[in-house]
């Protein structure tokens, strides 16, 4: 079975064009749209990589990752973060819940590939 | 002063009740003959009186030692030095009193900036936007075997994101453009007495009766004015707005203004007031009574906007300074000398108004003093103006960070609009 990648995202063009990135670079995308039922959502599958919007409807993308951390399944679940939000508040928010990378939107295509792919080699190289 | 009205104690020691609430609020110092003044219509000592202001003066400079290391080795001295050089004792107290206020109105401006939650949402919205224009503007740029079927989605996308984005953008800046879209009371004393004014639609019907309410009353019955400085601000436009309502009866005005087609020459010459006073009396009219709505704004000598009513389809800057093509800064530069521009507005759909502008030297300080200028511009909405304007208007903006003219003479600093969008 093939890379597998979680796109926790609300916008459909943003999930279209990082889906199209990672699909051609071998990577197995899945799309989860509603904060509420994201936890649910990799907990029932976990992917390889999960990539997390921040302003999700539901949950926040900082409600996610702090649940996630407190469950030994994906408590080192290599996590991406992209958010509009880039102030340096929401950047130690994030690493204060165990963030692995931090990313700002906007953000160019071949940076997303780059640290998905990087976050799945940190995650092999380490296990 | 309990049990004793502040209006009347004001009035015995002769001076007026907005002086007489600073000087209780400890904001100006007095001495001598007026403090005895007091003191004797109050019936206490004059000692008594003075204690007061004391004890906040050493409490102002203990506050002040407290943040100063090496201040507050020198605190056991404190009530030497201020009975030595009481002077600089008061100034530094004031100097305190001044950066506290400061560092508040900068907390209210920073917290607004980060917290306004519709400016939030929508710089989210517009980031998104972009986002996604980027990403897929990339992927249709540097893919080269992209499926046609792949190719035609990503069109699509482009065309929904960008007319997404103008829609943001849009909303954004007549957010940003309109003058009463938030609450600004709260942070400096000429935004408190705008949000009062443009709460009450700048229209006092307490001081159009024949038995008009006192404005001091008016003050104090506001819960908006807090500050001092803003209640004295209050005071004053209201003392004026008093005289002119007494020298243009509304009804009388109200049917000559309609009568003469909102021409303020010929309203100025049939109530014997000058130009500035019949701007005024015009832009505080109900809006129901001329059926429009009338616009005014006035500037000191410095240029700096002292009054504003905006009117819609004109909005006036609330922070940052306005046009520079504005009549009102043409009258500026020749006091005494009328101007009268037709002039539009930019936008999607730029709407005409009529400018009448006049700049009014006086001596406060008598004829030797030096010479302050007031320059108003009275705004009225090209449709309710009698007169025949034939000349083409002048093309103006609200402010060089929002106007979204390319080409322009005046342009102090690039527009956001042309650089974000």
């Amino acid at each position: 079975m093939g890379k597998r990648v979680l796109l926790v995202e609300d916008e459909p063009n943003i999930i279209e064009a990082i889906r199209f990135i990672l699909s051609r670079d071998g990577w197995v995308v899945d799309t989860h749209s509603d904060g509420a039922s994201a936890v649910e959502a990799v907990l029932a599958n976990p992917p390889d990589v999960l990539v997390l919007d921040v302003m999700l409807p539901g949950k926040s993308g900082f409600d996610i990752l702090k649940e996630l951390r407190g469950v030994p399944a994906t408590g080192t679940l290599p996590v991406l973060m992209l958010t509009a939000k880039g102030q340096g508040r929401d950047r130690e928010l994030a690493e204060r819940y165990g963030v692995n990378r931090f990313m700002t939107k906007p953000f160019a295509n071949a940076e997303v590939l780059e640290a998905v792919n990087a976050l799945l080699e940190g995650a092999t190289g380490a296990a | 002063m309990v049990g004793r009205k502040q209006a009347d104690l004001a009035r015995a020691v002769g001076i007026s009740p907005s002086y007489l609430n600073l000087i209780e609020h400890n904001r100006r110092r007095i001495g001598g003959k007026l403090i005895n003044d007091i003191a004797r219509e109050l019936g206490v000592d004059a000692a008594a009186l003075t204690e007061g202001a004391e004890a906040e003066l050493l409490n102002t400079l203990r506050e002040a030692a407290a943040d100063h290391e090496r201040a507050a080795e020198d605190l056991p001295r404190l009530e030497e030095f201020v009975g030595r050089f009481p002077g600089w004792a008061r100034l530094l107290s004031d100097t305190r009193r001044r950066a506290v206020e400061l560092e508040h109105s900068v907390e209210v401006l920073s917290d607004r900036m980060t917290h306004d939650p519709f400016l939030s949402t929508s710089l989210h919205e517009v980031i998104s936007t972009v986002t996604a224009i980027r990403s897929t503007a990339t992927i249709l740029a540097e893919t080269r075997d992209i499926d046609p079927e792949w190719r035609d989605r990503f069109h699509r996308n482009m065309a929904e994101e960008s007319a997404r984005l103008a829609e943001s953008a849009e909303a954004l800046v007549r957010y940003l453009d309109d003058a009463s879209a938030t609450d600004i009371a709260g942070s400096t004393p000429q935004e408190e007495l705008d949000g009062w004014l443009r709460g009450r639609g700048f229209h006092i019907a307490e001081l159009e009766r024949s038995l008009a309410l006192e404005p001091e009353t008016l003050v104090n019955r506001s819960t908006e004015l807090q500050s001092a400085a803003a209640r004295e601000m209050g005071q004053k436009f209201l003392e004026r707005y008093r005289k002119d309502a007494e020298h243009m009866p509304l009804k009388s005005f109200a049917e000559a203004a309609t009568a003469t087609g909102f021409d303020p020459a010929a309203l100025s010459v049939r109530f014997g007031v000058d130009l500035t006073a019949v701007f005024r009396r015009l832009a505080t009219l109900p809006t129901e009574l001329v059926g429009a709505e009338i616009g005014l704004v006035t500037c000191d000598g410095s240029g700096t906007l002292t009054f504003r009513k905006p009117v819609e389809g004109f909005p006036l800057p609330r922070y940052s300074a306005a046009c520079p093509l504005w009549p009102l800064y043409q009258a500026l530069s020749r006091p005494m000398a009328p101007v009268r521009r037709r002039v539009e507005i930019g936008g999607r759909n730029p709407r005409g108004f009529v400018a009448y502008a006049v700049c009014q030297p006086a001596q406060p300080a008598g004829f030797d003093g030096p010479q302050v200028l007031e320059a108003a511009m009275l705004i009225l909405p090209l449709e309710i103006v009698g007169a025949e304007i034939l000349e083409p208007p002048q093309e103006v903006g609200t402010s060089c960070r929002i106007c979204p003219r390319a080409v322009c003479a005046a342009r102090r600093e690039p527009s956001i609009m042309s650089e974000a969008f």
